[in-house]
């Protein structure tokens, strides 16, 4: 199953992302991640939805999203020209001196900051695309990992030059 | 002017004469404003018949009907008709109290999340915050409900939105830039429909509910005349062409007539119209055919969602068979009569038998009986089950919104209460409901609405003493276990009426419904008609996951 990356504008009132998660479950779409914020518009909000299945699923699932009298627009983005970042904490431990350095020094390679230093831990964030932050995950599992939280991805299609 | 106030203003101003309900706790201060306004009230005896009847005003007239209850459980008696309304693309607003704005939340006596609950089974959903914004939420909630796919609307008003004074009475607090329903078609696509109808030898029309609610029946027939194609129907379609003229095949589906499922699986290009190619309609989505079919709908996600198409157009009913014949009219077609000629044969040759002078009685020869005796204008409402679909197989209905029936949800105890939201939308039509003694036992506490408000209903009662789909599913699929099935000796529905102050009659030869039906209708007085009929009695069938072709059993003929 392919995993696509629907983007909506939605009226930003309360319910509606229940009304639109409903749906989902309603008509058993398989949703990986949404992110909800802000979008340029003053009382509209940008939902950023991956979800899973073939084409037909997809062209579904952006029907019976433009149906919701709340969902403004629905664009499903097209893969090869979309920017997609997720944000990834996580908390790891810090058995000594040595293992804190090399923690920093692959904070550094992947572009992460060290937000918290505690006396037997560090929290890290990164950002990026999943490949990015799943290889990231992998390494510091190694040093022991005491905790994740992850945002599901945002995501935006890049302006064309033409 | 108080919120309630509001709430009779602005129906009002949506051209709304009466409501259907029942009062409750959190719904008091409305039913107070009522009280001395002329919006009339029609007081059913269940909040489900509120809604059923609001549904079954809204199919007979075409306008938005209205319920109302309280709060809670009359709220949530609601649930059935209102998904009943959403499955048919019923445009009904209904409105439930609901407990103050600071107690939501705290679990309050008869709280409910109304909101949270319907959100799935209707088309939208408010819940005014304060008195101002009822009437645009009243004028919104129309505009939602009636136009492109019609639906059903949730108004859950708090008991002090209700009481509060408005600062002001405006309509146009909100915007609702995400509804923009596409009736027109896209005309690139219209005319790849025109190129392929042209080299198709076989056209049949699948006319579906789309069509009537479209008020396209006039556009059905001079598109089918132009292209001499057949029209066949699904069960909500039936109506939307005159099914007595000779090129309507009837209805398809599992139990469809078997001229319409056969024409389907012959032809070579399918045109349908507002149908949603459901399961009972098509019967097998693998196993539908292999023709080339244009789906028109106003609702694009009804389009590829059950089978594949060749050619979606997205658009109503009438502005796309409008240009489909503005086309076809410009290019002066002709289209060859070979096919719509042997369409009409095939119709005279597997037309259902109608007539038998059994005893006990057989359905058939019941509804030869009904069609005899009424004319086009009257309204048929229907319940669910075998009655039911004797009704939609056996049954010519010849004009639009003159057969009500629950199809998509299939909801037994729908039929009597639409009758009598069809009789206060129409009281110059007779309004008859063919029933069954399940449904009608779930809902005959409305007895007490038609007499008490007078409104003249012809209840036909099919009186097998079973749940008869489901003892014909069980004879057919469960090896004649016949769980639970068996409705047993009572009640006597012609006491149950009397005690409502309603006539009764027992019909059980051949000729008397035709004769009670005429008294009936002279009386000008509800009437309840217990017809017993044959329990062994089972309709033509195709069953689940066959081709439309491939009936179960006999499929008996007329002899001409």
């Amino acid at each position: 199953m392919e995993s696509h990356i629907i983007s909506t504008l939605v009226e930003d009132r309360p319910g509606v992302l229940q009304k639109v998660t409903g749906l989902f479950t309603r008509r058993g779409f398989n949703i990986d991640s949404i992110t909800v914020g802000e979008s340029e518009t003053e009382q509209l909000a940008r939902m950023v939805f991956v979800v899973n299945g073939d084409i037909k699923i997809l062209e579904q699932v952006t029907k019976q999203l433009n149906k919701l009298v709340d969902v403004i627009k629905v664009r499903s983005l097209s893969p090869e020209i979309t920017i997609r970042r997720e944000l990834c904490l996580v908390k790891v431990k810090v058995e000594n001196e040595q293992k804190r350095g090399e923690i920093i020094q692959l904070t550094d390679i992947f572009k992460g900051n060290i937000l918290d230093v505690g006396e037997n831990s560090l929290t890290v964030e990164i950002t990026g695309n999943p490949s990015k932050i799943n290889s990231f995950i992998s390494l510091l599992k190694g040093f022991g990992i005491r905790k994740i939280a992850k945002t599901g991805s945002t995501a935006l299609e890049r302006d064309i030059k033409s | 002017m108080m919120g309630g106030e509001a709430i009779i203003k602005a129906l009002k101003e949506e051209g709304t004469d009466v409501i259907f309900g029942y009062p409750g706790g959190q719904i008091l201060p409305f039913y107070d404003m009522i009280y001395e306004s002329d919006l009339r009230h029609i007081l059913v005896r269940h909040e489900q018949s509120a809604t059923h009847a609001a549904d079954g005003y809204a199919r007979a007239s075409g306008k938005v009907g209205v319920c109302v209850t309280t709060s809670g459980p009359g709220a949530t008696n609601m649930i059935t008709g209102i998904a009943t309304a959403n499955i048919d693309s019923s445009p009904v607003v209904a409105i439930s109290g609901q407990v103050t704005t600071e107690l939501i939340g705290n679990d309050a006596f008869q709280e409910v999340d109304m909101i949270g609950i319907t959100m799935p089974i209707t088309k939208h959903n408010y819940q005014p915050n304060t008195p101002e914004e009822i009437p645009s939420i009243i004028k919104k909630s129309f505009e939602i409900a009636s136009t492109g796919r019609p639906g059903p609307i949730v108004i859950d008003v708090p008991k002090n939105v209700q009481e509060g004074e408005l600062k002001y009475y405006k309509k146009d607090l909100f915007q609702t830039p995400g509804y923009n329903p596409n009736l027109k078609g896209n005309i690139k696509q219209i005319r790849k429909a025109v190129e392929l109808i042209k080299s198709s030898k076989k056209p049949v029309i699948l006319a579906g509910g789309g069509v009537i609610i479209a008020d396209a029946s006039n556009e059905l027939k001079k598109f089918s005349d132009l292209i001499n194609a057949p029209v066949t129907t699904t069960m909500m379609g039936k109506g939307s062409y005159p099914e007595e003229e000779d090129k309507t095949l009837g209805m398809i589906g599992m139990h469809g007539r078997k001229a319409a499922n056969l024409s389907i699986e012959e032809c070579d290009c399918l045109i349908a119209i507002g149908s949603r190619f459901a399961d009972r309609t098509s019967c097998s989505l693998d196993n539908f055919n292999h023709a080339k079919i244009v789906h028109i709908d106003v609702d694009p996600a009804e389009i590829g969602k059950n089978i594949d198409i060749d050619i979606p157009i997205v658009g109503d009913g009438k502005h796309v068979l409008k240009s489909l014949i503005s086309l076809i009219e410009e290019e002066k077609l002709n289209f060859s009569d070979t096919w719509i000629k042997r369409a009409i044969r095939m119709k005279t040759d597997y037309y259902p038998k109608m007539s038998y002078d059994d005893y006990p009685l057989k359905p058939q020869q019941v509804i030869k009986e009904i069609s005899e005796v009424l004319n086009d204008d009257t309204i048929i409402t229907t319940d669910v089950g075998q009655n039911q679909m004797w009704m939609a197989h056996y049954f010519n209905t010849n004009k639009p919104r003159k057969f009500i029936s629950s199809g998509g949800l299939g909801t037994m105890g729908f039929g009597f209460p639409a009758a009598i939201g069809a009789k206060v939308a129409s009281p110059g039509s007779d309004v008859l409901t063919v029933t069954g003694d399940g449904g009608f036992l779930m809902v005959c506490q409305d007895l007490a609405t038609i007499k008490e408000y007078d409104l003249p209903i012809i209840i036909c009662l099919f009186e097998n003493r079973t749940l008869g789909m489901v003892y014909q599913w069980q004879e057919l699929f469960y090896a004649k276990r016949f769980s639970h099935s068996k409705l047993g000796e009572f009640p006597d529905f012609i006491k149950l009426a009397e005690s409502f102050g309603i006539n009764g009659e027992h019909v059980e030869k051949v000729g008397e419904t035709k004769n009670a039906l005429k008294t009936a209708i002279k009386s000008g007085e509800p009437i309840l008609l217990s017809i017993v009929i044959d329990k062994s009695e089972a309709l033509p069938m195709v069953p689940p996951g066959c081709r439309l072709s491939e009936f179960h059993g006999d499929y008996k003929t007329e002899d001409i």
